[in-house]
């Protein structure tokens, strides 16, 4: 058993679906804990960026219109997937942040049980971020809450794991595809996630997934402009400022959040007010 | 058959102007520094002359709203603060007529619209807003909501009152308090306001007005002492106000410009759809962010819509605004004039073809008849930038699949109309769309129960309904 050579994995990019290593030809080392290396994750690049964006963009029609009872129990699927694989999530976990097993269980744990309860909203947001509205005349009007479109999030360094799933679940909750950087100091449990919603049913391009440093990506995010929204919890306070200037050019939506709650789904939606004449 | 109508002029008896105005901070008219002169743009004459805030001013504003908030609004009990805006409310239904008049004289709209549809409205935002500083917390926005503070509010000048109403009501219900700016070529109604506060014993600093140009926004937008800004304007100066605020804390919200779609679907009722389109695009001379300026309609009807509403036009009246049968007023100011004469000439050096219908239009004044461009294609430019006047760009379509391409090709996203007689179509219709408020065989109707505001780069957060009091209130990420 221990005379066994492993077969270990080549970690690369998601993006649309499919697992490509980036056109940079770029990686970097990652280590673990104790300063060994366990592997050589994609260096992304703006290019990596922009063809992400573009499976976003192409897949947002599909997914904004799919049911959100449709869009529950594919969120509800990625969690039975999760569920299903936690044992190497734990272990991953443990190997590159050298965390104890049973705070690495809990972490998977919260992971799937996050996913559990964002699934339950797709169906429910509407009915609260929306309204009637009793105006002064004979029009039926109402205020229903929808998706953005696009996204680009960057996660949180750490927890890797449950952060990436607390910044991609509430967007695609309501319909938007997401273009997500992951923590660069332990990415590989975000790419292993990416297998999981590779067998989730889950449309390709609703979640790309990118590996690389934050510095080099954020900016480009920011000043992409077929981007309309971006969560940058995952950036340090200090960085926020620049991140909002560039994305001022399209005025996109940019927010940061310090939990998880119902906002954070709302946030990247758009209210659309409908009036119709009553009458005979 | 042409009806002859006899002069119908609404009285200015009603009204007296001041010869000069200071600002209103701190419950009282202070002095301004210099002035700046504001005129009826359908005659010229002067009006009076209006105090250029300047940064000693703001700081005034500021520091008094500050202590409002602190020392009185912010401990009043939301019922108290509710019966305050009930009487700004019931005040200004009372003193209607006179800001009417006003509105019309300052602005160059028809007094119609000022009468029916600026003053009524901004009444009924007030009444509206009255009703929830006492309901916050069943909001749905939180258990505890809490108001931000100290709100800069910048007002452009194409419904001066009622975008005074449409950020002042909400800020105060929410139990925030308020520095206001005014546009610098239509400060009169906020002024003639602040004598509402007064009557209304509104407690000193809860709302300080400031009068000046763009020089007197940039203090507000940048003052430190400010918690919130709220601007309607262009999307121009949204984009500067957004990077200025980038790295403070203050919360933002945007109503900035247009370019909607108003698509016509071959099964629409063509009357009503003429009359839709009319007051889409010639409603307040067009000076009207979420106007229906791009007209799109299906082939097949193309022909009968276009000679129908050519018919239509001819009976528009353009002309003196304090008249009671006039339908379009004057333009807003000079500069506007320019910019609107300046994208109309492109519009015909890239070959797309003009037509308005015979005015006499006034000797004095700015003056820009109703005019369509057909034959304009999505890479025109009078298709792609807000003019912000009385001059419809008319494109068409095939299937509607087109029409919601070509609708949604736009970096705007503010608003647009739907004109056809099926449900099915006209909600699929209102679900491809890409824009904040959708009117389905309706056009420029408003509401303070109905959130207002835009999509991509026609700006942030709503205004009006449960949406819009949560612009202006803490721990609300939806803005």
């Amino acid at each position: 058993m221990s005379n066994r050579i492993d077969v270990k994995k080549t970690y690369k990019l998601y993006i649309n679906g499919a697992f490509p290593r980036t056109e940079s030809g770029r990686t970097y080392e990652v280590k673990n804990a104790k300063g060994v290396f366990v592997a050589n994750p994609c260096l992304a690049s703006r290019k990596d960026l922009r063809d992400a964006v573009v499976a976003a963009r192409a897949a947002h029609p599909g997914w904004n219109k799919a049911t959100a009872y449709n869009r529950g129990q594919i969120l509800y699927r990625i969690a039975e997937m999760l569920e299903g694989r936690r044992g190497q999530f734990v272990e991953e976990i443990v190997n590159v942040t050298g965390a104890t097993k049973a705070k690495a269980d809990k972490e998977v744990t919260e992971s799937i049980d996050r996913l559990v309860w964002y699934a339950g909203w797709t169906d429910k947001i509407a009915s609260l971020a929306g309204s009637t509205n009793p105006v002064a005349g004979p029009f039926y009007n109402f205020t229903i809450p929808e998706s953005i479109g696009v996204v680009g999030a960057i996660a949180p360094e750490s927890p890797s794991l449950l952060g990436l799933i607390d910044s991609i679940a509430p967007i695609i909750t309501s319909g938007n595809t997401v273009v997500v950087l992951a923590s660069t100091k332990a990415p590989l449990s975000a790419m292993t996630f990416a297998e999981v919603l590779a067998t989730s049913d889950l449309p390709a391009g609703v979640i790309n997934i990118l590996t690389g440093k934050k510095d080099e990506i954020a900016p480009w995010m920011a000043s992409h402009m077929d981007i309309d929204a971006l969560d940058i919890s995952g950036l340090p306070a200090k960085k926020h400022s620049d991140i909002k200037i560039a994305g001022a050019e399209n005025l996109k939506r940019i927010h940061s959040f310090k939990s998880s709650d119902p906002g954070r789904i709302i946030a990247f939606m758009e209210a659309k007010t409908v009036w119709h004449p009553i009458g005979l | 058959m042409t009806f002859e109508y006899a002069p119908a002029p609404e009285s200015r008896a009603i009204v007296t102007i001041k010869q000069k105005y200071g600002h209103f901070i701190g419950g009282k008219f202070v002095a301004g520094g210099k002035h700046f002169p504001t005129i009826n743009p359908a005659t010229e004459e002067l009006l009076s002359h209006i105090a250029l805030g300047g940064k000693a001013d703001v700081d005034a504003a500021v520091k008094a709203a500050r202590k409002a908030y602190t020392s009185t609004w912010s401990k009043m009990s939301g019922k108290d603060r509710g019966k305050y805006l009930y009487r700004i409310a019931r005040i200004l239904q009372e003193r209607a007529r006179e800001f009417a008049v006003i509105e019309t004289l300052d602005n160059g709209k028809p007094i119609r619209e000022s009468r029916d549809t600026d003053i009524p409205l901004a009444a009924a935002h007030f009444f509206y807003h009255a009703g929830w500083a006492d309901k916050l917390e069943y909001a749905g926005l939180g258990t505890t909501p809490k108001p931000l503070g100290v709100a800069g509010q910048i007002i452009p000048w194409n419904f001066p009152l009622l975008m005074l109403a449409w950020k002042v009501a909400p800020a105060l219900a929410a139990g925030n308090t308020v520095v206001l700016k005014p546009a610098e070529s239509t400060p009169l109604t906020a002024l003639l306001f602040a004598e509402v506060c007064q009557q209304a014993e509104l407690p000193a600093g809860v709302v300080n007005i400031v009068t000046g140009d763009g020089s007197t926004g940039a203090l507000i937008v940048n003052h430190p002492g400010i918690d919130k800004i709220a601007f309607t304007g262009s999307t121009e100066v949204g984009k500067i106000i957004a990077r200025a605020v980038a790295s403070t804390n203050k919360s933002v919200t945007l109503e900035l410009g247009g370019k909607a779609a108003n698509i016509v679907f071959d099964d629409a009722p063509i009357d009503e759809t003429v009359e839709g389109i009319v007051n889409g695009i010639f409603f307040n001379q067009g000076h009207v962010c979420c106007a229906g300026s791009r007209l799109l309609l299906q082939e097949n009807v193309a022909e009968e819509v276009l000679h129908k509403l050519k018919n239509r036009m001819q009976k528009i009246r353009v002309g003196d605004p304090m008249d009671k049968n006039t339908d379009v007023g004057a333009i807003n100011s000079k500069e506007q004039l320019k910019k609107i004469i300046e994208l109309a000439a492109v519009g015909d050096s890239e070959g797309a073809e003009r037509w308005s219908p015979e005015c006499v239009l006034p000797s004095k004044g700015f003056w820009f008849a109703p005019t369509i461009f057909t034959g304009v294609t999505q890479a025109h430019r009078i298709a792609r930038e807000e003019i912000f006047g009385p001059v419809l760009s008319v494109l068409t379509f095939r299937t509607p699949a087109e029409a919601i391409e070509k609708a949604n090709n736009t970096p705007f996203g503010l608003s647009a109309g739907i004109w056809s007689e099926k449900g099915s179509r006209t909600l699929w219709a209102s679900q491809q769309l890409r824009a904040g408020v959708i009117w389905a065989n309706t056009f420029n109707k408003f509401d303070p129960t109905s959130p207002f505001g835009g999509y991509k780069e026609s700006g942030w957060g709503r205004e009006g309904g449960r949406h819009g009091l949560a612009a202006y209130l803490k721990g609300v990420s939806h803005e």
